[in-house]
């Protein structure tokens, strides 16, 4: 995997101002083993000059050093010693740059069946998933599952990119018919913003750069579409969610009588004098400040991270939700949630899990498991169903005490929990609330 | 009305709420304090994530004794400024009780020698979460560190079978005995540190602003002159204006030749740098997983 290297001496002088209307963007990379995701990558950090000249260094001595005729791009994105070894990706890995628009994240997630759990992982704070297509191939079955993924979980904004064009000759008619298929297939995802670019990663083709190649292509390039695609409605501003995190109590004599909720608003907007309902108790009360570091905020929105004093002095503890009147989040102890499963041991049946949802700890026993989905499919499998690694599958269950929650595609965050083994504390399973 | 935040505050916003699912989550946690701007933004945000509260953590400086004295200065008075509870390990004590031995030769270095006292640390106050400055975008190996990642009751790191961290729920759970490493600033990137330390206005300690100081070319990194590092014959020390982009153990860090003076100008040369900022610092040369095998063994 070799990259042309651009010409990157000309350095812009950075607008010391500017930063501070910069926008964050989170985004998946999902492709099988040889479309070229860790060149794309490669090049966009490249383009956007966010590769160093002594990482360059480091790479081209190891890839010297293994033999290899050419400098191998995947180095950047593969940090661990047994991944340089094997050449795979094994975990999910963050990868950062910027433009004067925006910072990006990038969940850099190995396309291997096996590893299914680390897209989830990836996908679960995503704005947005690149999927790549090889040209050559078309949409092949890891395609699907990686869309499959990417609309369970809920990623507002998909990229399709079909990479590799300059080994179909940059063929119109290649493109178009992978275009019309992918539609077709789209029509079952959740995911209903998908944008579609032909590129060529390895020669920078309608990456940062705009193809001379294809002409015939009017869309625009994939870091155009990143640095401005709409993310601000994203956030759900509507429905107020403030889990309480943790009671401040300074016991100074300044702050005798101070206490303060600290967390971070999930949801909705917070303002001074705002009536609000505490769950589980259903006390009300009014909302006496908003502040930060002892700055009193006039309101505060999703997502931001604030303490919040109350009018009157009410028992309220880590776990507990304000909200507001009239628009409460659903409550009770059984539950329905598809399941993407991450441990070796399978998920047991009518076995006790420890379950974390927002700020709130409680134990849950798994009821019935309704379906395995075939995640190339869709298909649902329901008899002698066994949910093991990296399956994803439809359960119920009962918690020791109610929820507050909201269905997923509502609100990722009251709407997902995860189940923790109670032997050995390990996360073993993603969950999605459905309504 | 548009709710947008710009991506200091986005990222201010998720360090916070990291911080506090720490004092929220475990018993006994701790801020590893190095004196570098890293553990200074970490310590400046649980300030604001508890106030009118005090910092809930100790801070704990692993000192290897051979330190910028403008290190020690600066941590003393944020110590006091703050009205923090600060721990220092020593590993000068470590070596004169046997636990390690001092390296010897001219590269000898206390970083390695850091590891067990940190341990050792960890084990005399029982923290059971450790918190540290260290950032994703640094170093391979950190690129695939969790914000809660989970030590084993031999303080390693096993990057191979990492808990699953899933939209912004955090999993303390452990054994007795074991502890987590927990890293809330791992979404920042340097140029993020230093235009959020702009944007605040927070006082950094000067040697992170251009000085004159007399240095020596050793394989391409500038050292510092300094009674802890012996001078080979052929090395000579000559008197340059430079900075330090990044703060550890002096016999380890090294200088850039530079002329910013104020945080604004760092900004702009951080923006416009073609080298990283541990392309500086002579642990990491030490082999091409030195970090990752530091790791392993318990390193920050």
């Amino acid at each position: 995997m070799e990259m042309q290297k651009t010409n990157t001496t000309s350095v812009e002088k950075f607008d010391s101002s500017s930063y501070m209307n910069m926008e964050l963007l989170r985004f998946t990379t999902a492709g099988s083993v040889d479309d070229g995701k860790s060149t794309l990558i490669g090049r966009l950090l490249y383009d956007s000059k966010s590769i160093f000249e002594d990482q360059y260094e480091n790479i081209r001595a190891t890839s010297e050093r293994r033999g290899e005729a050419t400098v191998n791009l995947a180095l950047f994105t593969d940090g661990l010693k047994a991944e340089r070894e094997q050449g795979i990706t094994i975990d999910v890995a963050y990868r950062y740059f910027s433009t004067p628009k925006r910072k990006f994240i990038i969940a850099d997630t190995p396309g291997h069946i096996q590893y299914t759990r680390n897209m989830v992982t990836g996908a679960s704070t995503a704005n947005l998933a690149i999927i790549l297509v090889d040209a050559r191939q078309g949409i092949v079955e890891q395609t699907k599952r990686h869309s499959i993924i990417a609309s369970l979980l809920g990623i507002p904004h998909i990229a399709l990119c079909v990479n590799k064009m300059d080994l179909v000759n940059y063929d119109e008619a290649v493109y178009n018919k992978i275009v019309s298929e992918y539609r077709e297939f789209a029509t079952r995802l959740k995911t209903k913003d998908i944008h579609f670019i032909p590129i060529s990663a390895l020669n920078g083709d309608n990456v940062v750069n705009r193809s001379k190649n294809m002409n015939w292509y009017e869309g625009v390039t994939l870091m155009y579409l990143l640095e401005n695609i709409h993310i601000a409605s994203d956030i759900n501003h509507i429905d107020l969610r403030f889990p309480i995190q943790f009671v401040i109590r300074p016991y100074s004599d300044e702050f005798h009588d101070y206490r303060g909720y600290a967390g971070r608003i999930v949801s909705g907007v917070i303002r001074k004098g705002d009536k609000v309902t505490v769950l589980p108790s259903g006390f009300s009360s009014k909302i006496k400040s908003v502040e930060l570091d002892g700055k009193e905020l006039d309101e505060a929105f999703a997502p931001l991270s604030v303490t919040i004093q109350l009018e009157d002095d009410i028992d309220i503890s880590r776990g507990d939700m304000l909200v507001r009147e009239g628009n409460v989040p659903k409550q009770s102890q059984d539950i329905e949630a598809m399941i993407c499963w991450m441990s070796d041991k399978p998920l047991q049946l009518n076995g006790k899990y420890f379950l974390k949802h927002t700020t709130k700890d409680v134990r849950a026993i798994v009821k019935e498991v309704k379906y395995k989905l075939d995640i190339n499919t869709l298909h649902r499998i329901t008899e002698n169903v066994s949910i093991g690694m990296n399956d994803v599958g439809r359960i119920t269950i009962r918690t020791t005490a109610p929820l507050y929650f909201d269905a997923y595609t509502k609100n990722r965050d009251t709407g997902s929990f995860i189940l923790i083994d109670e032997g050995t504390n390990v996360t073993v399973g993603a969950c999605m609330i459905i309504d | 009305m548009s709710y947008t935040l710009n991506h200091l505050k986005t990222l201010e916003a998720e360090s916070i709420f990291i911080l506090r699912e720490v004092a929220a989550q475990f018993q006994n946690p701790a801020i590893l304090f190095s004196g570098g701007k890293d553990s200074i933004l970490v310590t400046y945000l649980a300030k604001k994530a508890f106030y009118p509260a005090a910092i809930p953590f100790p801070l704990v400086h692993i000192d290897t004794g051979h330190n910028f004295p403008e290190t020690l200065e600066y941590r003393d008075s944020l110590v006091q400024k703050l009205n923090a509870k600060l721990i220092v390990g020593s590993v000068q004590e470590s070596i004169d009780n046997n636990r390690v031995a001092e390296e010897k030769g001219y590269s000898a270095s206390r970083i390695r020698l850091q590891t067990t006292t940190l341990l050792d640390t960890i084990e005399k106050y029982k923290f059971d979460a450790c918190i540290g400055g260290a950032r994703r975008d640094e170093e391979k190996a950190r690129a695939k560190e969790r914000f809660f990642s989970h030590r084993d009751e031999f303080g390693q790191w096993d990057p191979k079978n990492q808990r699953p961290e899933l939209w912004n729920l955090f999993n303390g759970k452990m054994q007795v005995g074991e502890n987590f490493r927990v890293f809330p600033i791992s979404n920042w990137t340097e140029l993020d540190v230093w235009q959020y330390l702009a944007m605040e206005g927070i006082e950094m300690p000067s040697l992170y602003f251009s000085h004159k100081r007399k240095v020596f070319d050793r394989d391409g990194t500038l050292l510092a002159e300094s009674p802890y590092i012996p001078m080979k014959p052929n090395e000579k020390a000559e008197e340059l204006v430079v900075r330090f982009r990044t703060i550890g153990d002096i016999t380890s860090t090294g200088a850039t030749l530079s002329t910013a003076a104020t945080l604004n100008d760092i900004i702009q040369e951080v923006a416009s740098s073609r080298t990283t900022e541990r392309g500086g610092r002579a642990d990491d040369k030490r082999g091409e997983s030195s970090m990752e095998d530091r790791k392993k063994e318990g390193y920050f």
